[in-house]
């Protein structure tokens, strides 16, 4: 028998293989280097492995052109099963940024005395003489970096997947690295776990369902490949009960990721829980990779089956903007209020979703869909990274101060750091001159122009509701006397200043000149097929 | 070969993990559910594999056990830290977190 090898396109991959090339040189890391020295040597791998990536990323991207006289939309590389185009390549460096952003996040040490966020030795239970020797000797799980990488890599395979295997890959390899770092908290442990719990459980059964789709849509159409899919869905031949089985199926997957209703039970509970760090990081990245999967295998895969699955996300786009919208008024806890606000936006984000028509229907200067997600994502991802940052360096003597009542007076007390929090508020609300205008203005524009005007009404009322528990959250800190002594600031390091800075920096600019990267996403958003 | 006997097989196995997960209160009986869930799905992918006469199925079959396994390792060692810091296993008195 002859045996043909695959064909490896390493130039291509060359972002995703670097990040997997760094995970694994951090596990060697642990095993090899001092660990005295650990600390340092793996946040220094970790950044220089995600700045290298994003370089290549670029040099990739630069070798697409889309609109030139000889278009080249993109590369199927690895034997087809990843799809190299505008929109991968985007994701791609929405997600090394975030990463990068990320990798500060978790190096983090002056908010907790001098160490990281991260339990010193997890194995050791909560409140026993094993955790105090740990916190004494200053232990600290440095593998946090390591599983950091791998969750990168998943993520970056995840919105390239061009086949269901590769994609069910992808998702397990970006999730498996969330669900331990969840637990790793070094205060709150019980907490902790119990996310960590939840977010396994939840998660394991999701992808039970995500498992069986891939077996029904191989079914219908003989083959996991997307554009052999696509061939399947426009010839009308198999039986019509697999097929949407399936998509209904892979939905529930895909959309538990995303966090949309009724998947969002563990959102709150999982990002109240996690580590600040991961929380910010997992609250960002996942929805860039997550949107970024939904749309190819959306929009290639069963892109001619649109009128089956367009009425169910109407459904579930319209219920996951109410749930994150109602349920966050009732918030007490900070980073709860912004669990509930990520599930409003995810829904926000299937509104854009929804502007789902073929590439005829769209005329030259419409937005499309793809754009407007994309753009969405971004300005959410900066958004969201920079908001938890703030939330890390709230603190009184017992860690992060969550409960939103601790956090009255904080005008008074910072008013840098709660002037920044209320713009990204403002942003999250979508005020005019922040880039969450921008976007909320490009997903609704790109569902208007396709007749989901329904959607877009529910999703304007959502947004004025929405303001109010934003709006709220800044009275508090701005115009109420703090009760007791009043919320303390521990001063970050570099590091999370500097993610502050550049979330909300990213706010701004991307609020006041959103063109250039509107033009740029308009040029590259095509899927390849 | 008629195949569909074997689908309707995988549906049954798969159904009963689904509401073993939502009933089941052990957090290792849940877990193992869903490995009821994901077999079920692998008999599935054979069994189309079979009548589609390609062997896509068989391989993805594959990367689902390997999927699996990596998922047990992750998941015990999720479900021992709870259950060392708890002494107990039950997904319901892990409610910390609500609302």
């Amino acid at each position: 028998m002859k045996f043909t090898a695959p064909h490896i396109e390493y130039d291509l991959l060359s972002p995703i293989l670097i990040i997997v090339a760094v995970a694994v040189l951090g596990v060697l890391v642990e095993a090899a280097v001092p660990r005295a020295r650990r600390y340092v040597v793996q946040v220094g791998l970790a950044v220089v492995g995600v700045v290298a990536a994003l370089v290549a990323a670029f040099i990739v991207l630069g070798r697409i052109n889309p609109t030139s006289d000889k278009p080249k939309l993109g590369y199927l590389v690895a034997e087809d099963a990843l799809a190299l185009d505008g929109p991968t390549l985007y994701s791609w460096i929405v997600i090394l940024v975030l990463a990068l952003l990320g990798v500060l996040l978790f190096a983090e040490r002056r908010l907790e005395g001098g160490i990281t966020a991260f339990a010193g030795q997890a194995a050791a239970l909560p409140g026993t003489e094993g955790e105090r020797q740990a916190s004494a000797k200053g232990l600290e799980h440095t593998e946090v970096f390591p599983l950091l990488m791998f969750a990168v890599a998943g993520m970056l395979a995840f919105p390239a997947a061009n086949d269901l295997l590769t994609l069910f890959v992808a998702l397990e390899v970006l999730s498996l690295p969330l669900y331990l770092l969840c637990g790793l908290a070094r205060r709150r442990r019980l907490l902790s776990q119990e996310a960590a719990l939840k977010y396994f459980m939840l998660g394991a059964f999701s992808s039970g369902f995500f498992v069986y789709g891939i077996a029904l849509v191989y079914g219908y159409s003989g083959s996991m490949s997307f554009d052999k899919i696509a061939f399947a869905v426009s010839s009308g031949s198999g039986s019509e009960a697999l097929l949407l089985g399936g998509m209904g199926m892979l939905a529930v997957g895909l959309l538990f990721k995303v966090g949309a209703a009724p998947f969002h039970a563990w959102t709150p509970d999982v990002y109240q829980g996690a580590p600040t760090p991961v929380t910010a990081f997992m609250a960002a990245a996942t929805k860039v990779a997550a949107f970024g999967a939904l749309l190819r295998l959306f929009y290639v895969a069963f892109g001619g089956a649109r009128w089956d699955w367009q009425p169910t996300f109407w459904a579930i786009a319209i219920l996951t903007m109410v749930v994150g919208s109602v349920l966050a008024l009732s918030q007490t806890d900070v980073k709860r209020l912004l669990a509930y606000s990520s599930i409003a936006h995810a829904g926000f984000l299937l509104v854009g979703f929804l502007g789902a028509r073929s590439l005829s229907e769209i005329n030259v200067g419409d937005i499309n869909p793809v754009q407007a997600v994309l753009f969405y994502v971004t300005t959410y991802g900066l958004t969201t990274m920079a908001a938890f940052a703030i939330v890390s360096v709230v603190r009184d003597g017992s860690g992060e101060a969550t409960q939103m009542s601790r956090w009255a007076g904080l005008g008074k007390e910072s008013p840098l750091l709660a002037g920044s929090f209320a713009f990204l508020l403002l942003g999250m609300a979508g005020i005019p001159l922040t880039s969450g205008f921008t976007g909320k203005w490009a997903v609704f524009a790109a569902a208007l122009s396709a007749g989901a005007w329904p959607v877009v009404i529910v999703a304007v009322l959502m947004s004025a509701v929405a303001a109010y528990f934003y709006v709220r959250l800044i009275v508090v800190m701005f115009f109420t006397d703090p009760v007791g002594d009043g919320p303390t600031v521990t001063v970050p390091s570099l590091l999370t200043s500097s993610v502050i800075a550049v979330g909300t920096l990213g706010t701004l600019v991307l609020g006041v000149v959103p063109g250039p990267l509107l033009d740029l996403l308009g040029r590259t958003a095509q899927f390849i097929r | 070969m008629d195949t569909t006997p074997f689908i309707v097989l995988s549906a049954i196995l798969f159904t009963i993990g689904g509401i073993g997960v939502l009933t089941r209160r052990n957090a290792i009986v849940v877990f193992m559910c869903v490995e009821l869930m994901l077999n079920a799905s692998n008999l599935a992918l054979i069994t189309f594999s079979r009548a589609n006469g390609n062997l896509e199925g068989q391989i993805a079959a594959f990367f689902v056990m390997v999927v699996a396994a990596a998922e047990v390792v992750v998941g015990l060692a999720i479900i021992m830290t709870i259950f060392r810091t708890r002494r107990s296993a039950s997904v319901d008195d892990a409610s910390l977190l609500k609302y």
